[in-house]
C-alpha cells in the first residue's frame, strides 16, 4: 500500500494536466492521451529504443570520461593540500560557467557531432565529481590514515587500501548526483546538430511542424530515465561493505 | 623492546606543550602516562609513535631512533580506528598484507579468539558494540606482532563497566603476548590498575612530576590499602583531595 502513495501523485498531476487541457479549447499543449499516443508512435517507428539508445551512449561515455579523470585527480588534490590550494581558484572560477557556454568552444574542437556532445557531458560532470571526490577525501577519519601508516602500507597501498574505501560511499552519492547532472545536460547537448536523441527529438518535434505531443513524450521519456539511473545508483548503496558510510546503517 | 624519551620538548605556535621529557620504559613493561587535558600526554605518545616530531630530543626504541610510523610499533586509538569498510576477520589481517595466505589465516584465527571474537569474523564494526570494536582494534595491532603498543585514552568512549571489562582483558592480552605497552589516560584509578609504572605529568607545559611505581600483583584488588594508598598518592600529586 505505502509502495502506491507515490503513484497517486503523479496519477493527480496526470488528472489535472488532462483536465486544464480540455478546458482551454485551441491549446497547443497537447493532452495526457496525445501524448501517449506519441510514445507509442515512437515505439512503433523504432525511434524510441533507438533516441534512448543514443542518449545513454552519449552520457554513458561522457560521463565515464570524466569518473576517469575526476576520481584521480579528485584524490590527488584531496591528499595534497598545496595542490588544492593552487588549484581551487581555476574550480572556483569554472563552476559558475554553465556547460552549455562551453557548445562554441565544443564545436569549434570537436565539430558538430557525437564528440562534441559527449565532451559537453564530459564537462558537465567533472567539476562536481572532482569536488565531491576532494570533499569525500577531506572528511576521511585521520586515525584510519594513521593506522595504514602506521601498518607500513606505501602511498600507493594506502591509496588503494585506506582511501578509497573510505571515500566510496561519499563517492557514489556525488556520482550519483552527477549522473542527474549529466543527463540533464543532453538534451542541450543534443541540441547541437546530432540527428538522434532524446534532446534531438525535442528540437526536431518543434521546427517539424510543432508536435508538441512528441516533445512531451520526449519529456516524459528523460524523466522517466532519469528516475530509472538514480534507482540505479542508489542500489550500489546497499553494499554491505558501504552501508557503513550512510546514517541509516 | 626498550622505549626511551630523550629530552623531548614540543611547542606548538607560542604554547611549550612538552617541557625537557625524559624516561625509560623497560621491555614488557606497562607504563601509563597519566595527566589532565592539555597536558600533552597524547603529543608525547604521537611522538613515540613517529607521527609528530619532537622539536627537541629524540626517542629510542631498542637502538634504534624513531623517524615516522613503524609497524612494529603500532598505535591503537579509540575505537574509530577499526575500518568500517571491512570486516572482522579482514580489520584484523590488514596489516598481514606481506604474510602468506596460511599464515595469514592462522594469525587472524588466533587473535579472534584471544580477543573474543569469535562468532563475529564475517560481521562489519558496525554490528559490533563499542568493547567489541575497541578488542577488535587491539587485535588488529596484536597480529602483526609488534614490539610495543601504544594506546591512546582506548576506552574513554566505552561505559564505566566496559571500561572495566576492558582493563581486565587487555592485562589478560598482556600477560600473554608480553608487549611493552605505553598507556596515555586521564583516569587516575585506570593507571593505577594496570600500570607497573605510572607517570604523573602536569598540566602546561607538560613537565614530568613524578613516577609512581605500582607495586601491587595482578589481579588488583580495589580494597587493598596499598592499592588505595597508591592512588591517593596520586590524587595529592595532580592536586586533588579524595572528597567531591
Amino acid at each position: 500500500m505505502r509502495r502506491l502513495v507515490p503513484l497517486t501523485g503523479i496519477a493527480a498531476f496526470v488528472a489535472v494536466w488532462h483536465v486544464v487541457v480540455a478546458l482551454s479549447p485551441g491549446t497547443l499543449v497537447p493532452a495526457p492521451v496525445e501524448a501517449g499516443r506519441a510514445l507509442v508512435e515512437l515505439a512503433e517507428k523504432g525511434l524510441l529504443v533507438r533516441y534512448v539508445v543514443a542518449s545513454l551512449f552519449r552520457v554513458t561515455w561522457g560521463y565515464l570520461a570524466a569518473l576517469f579523470v575526476a576520481i584521480p585527480l579528485g584524490v590527488l588534490l584531496g591528499l595534497w593540500r598545496r595542490g588544492e590550494r593552487a588549484f581551487n581558484p581555476i574550480l572556483q572560477l569554472l563552476r559558475p560557467i554553465s556547460p552549455l557556454a562551453w557548445i562554441p568552444m565544443a564545436i569549434l574542437w570537436f565539430g558538430v557531432g557525437d564528440l562534441s556532445a559527449m565532451f559537453l557531458i564530459f564537462l558537465a560532470s567533472l567539476l562536481p565529481l572532482v569536488t565531491s571526490t576532494i570533499h569525500a577525501v577531506h572528511g576521511i577519519e585521520a586515525q584510519h590514515l594513521a593506522a595504514g601508516r602506521n601498518f607500513g602500507l606505501t602511498h600507493e597501498e594506502l591509496v588503494r587500501s585506506v582511501v578509497l574505501p573510505a571515500i566510496l560511499p561519499q563517492l557514489i552519492v556525488g556520482m550519483r548526483l552527477t549522473l542527474g547532472i549529466a543527463w540533464l545536460v543532453v538534451v542541450a547537448a543534443e541540441m547541437i546538430a546530432v540527428n538522434s536523441g532524446l534532446g534531438f527529438l525535442i528540437v526536431d518535434a518543434r521546427n517539424a511542424g510543432n508536435r508538441y505531443d512528441l516533445v512531451v513524450a520526449g519529456m516524459i521519456l528523460i524523466g522517466v530515465i532519469g528516475v530509472g539511473l538514480d534507482l540505479l545508483m542508489r542500489q550500489l548503496e546497499r553494499l554491505p561493505s558501504l552501508r557503513w558510510g550512510y546514517a541509516t546503517g | 623492546m626498550k622505549v626511551e624519551f630523550r629530552n623531548i620538548s614540543m611547542t606548538y605556535g607560542t604554547n611549550l606543550v612538552l617541557d625537557d621529557i625524559s624516561l625509560s620504559v623497560a621491555e614488557g613493561e606497562f607504563v601509563c602516562l597519566l595527566g589532565p587535558s592539555g597536558c600533552g600526554k597524547s603529543t608525547l605518545l604521537n611522538i613515540a609513535g613517529g607521527f609528530v616530531k619532537p622539536e627537541r630530543g629524540e626517542v629510542r626504541i631498542g637502538d634504534e631512533p624513531v623517524t615516522g610510523p613503524d609497524p612494529r610499533r603500532i598505535f591503537v586509538f579509540q575505537e574509530r580506528g577499526v575500518f568500517p569498510w571491512l570486516t572482522v576477520e579482514q580489520n584484523i589481517a590488514f596489516g598481514l598484507f606481506r604474510q602468506t595466505e596460511a599464515e595469514r589465516r592462522s594469525r587472524v584465527a588466533h587473535y579472534v579468539s584471544l580477543v573474543g571474537l569469535r562468532g563475529f569474523e564475517k560481521a562489519y564494526p558496525r554490528e559490533l558494540s563499542g568493547g567489541m570494536k575497541q578488542r577488535l582494534e587491539v587485535a588488529r595491532a596484536l597480529a602483526v606482532d609488534p614490539d610495543v603498543l601504544y594506546l591512546d585514552e582506548p576506552f574513554g568512549a566505552l561505559d564505566s563497566i566496559t571500561r572495566l571489562q576492558m582493563r581486565r582483558e587487555l592485562l589478560r592480552i598482556w600477560q600473554a603476548e608480553k608487549k611493552t605497552i605505553l598507556f596515555v589516560t586521564h583516569d587516575i584509578d585506570e593507571s593505577v590498575q594496570l600500570a607497573d609504572r605510572v607517570v604523573v605529568l602536569s598540566a602546561r607545559p607538560g613537565r614530568l612530576r613524578r613516577i609512581v611505581d605500582i607495586d601491587v600483583p595482578h589481579p588488583r584488588d580495589f580494597s587493598d590499602p596499598r592499592y588505595i594508598a597508591l592512588r591517593d598518592e596520586i590524587f595529592c600529586e595532580i592536586g586533588l583531595a579524595h572528597q567531591v
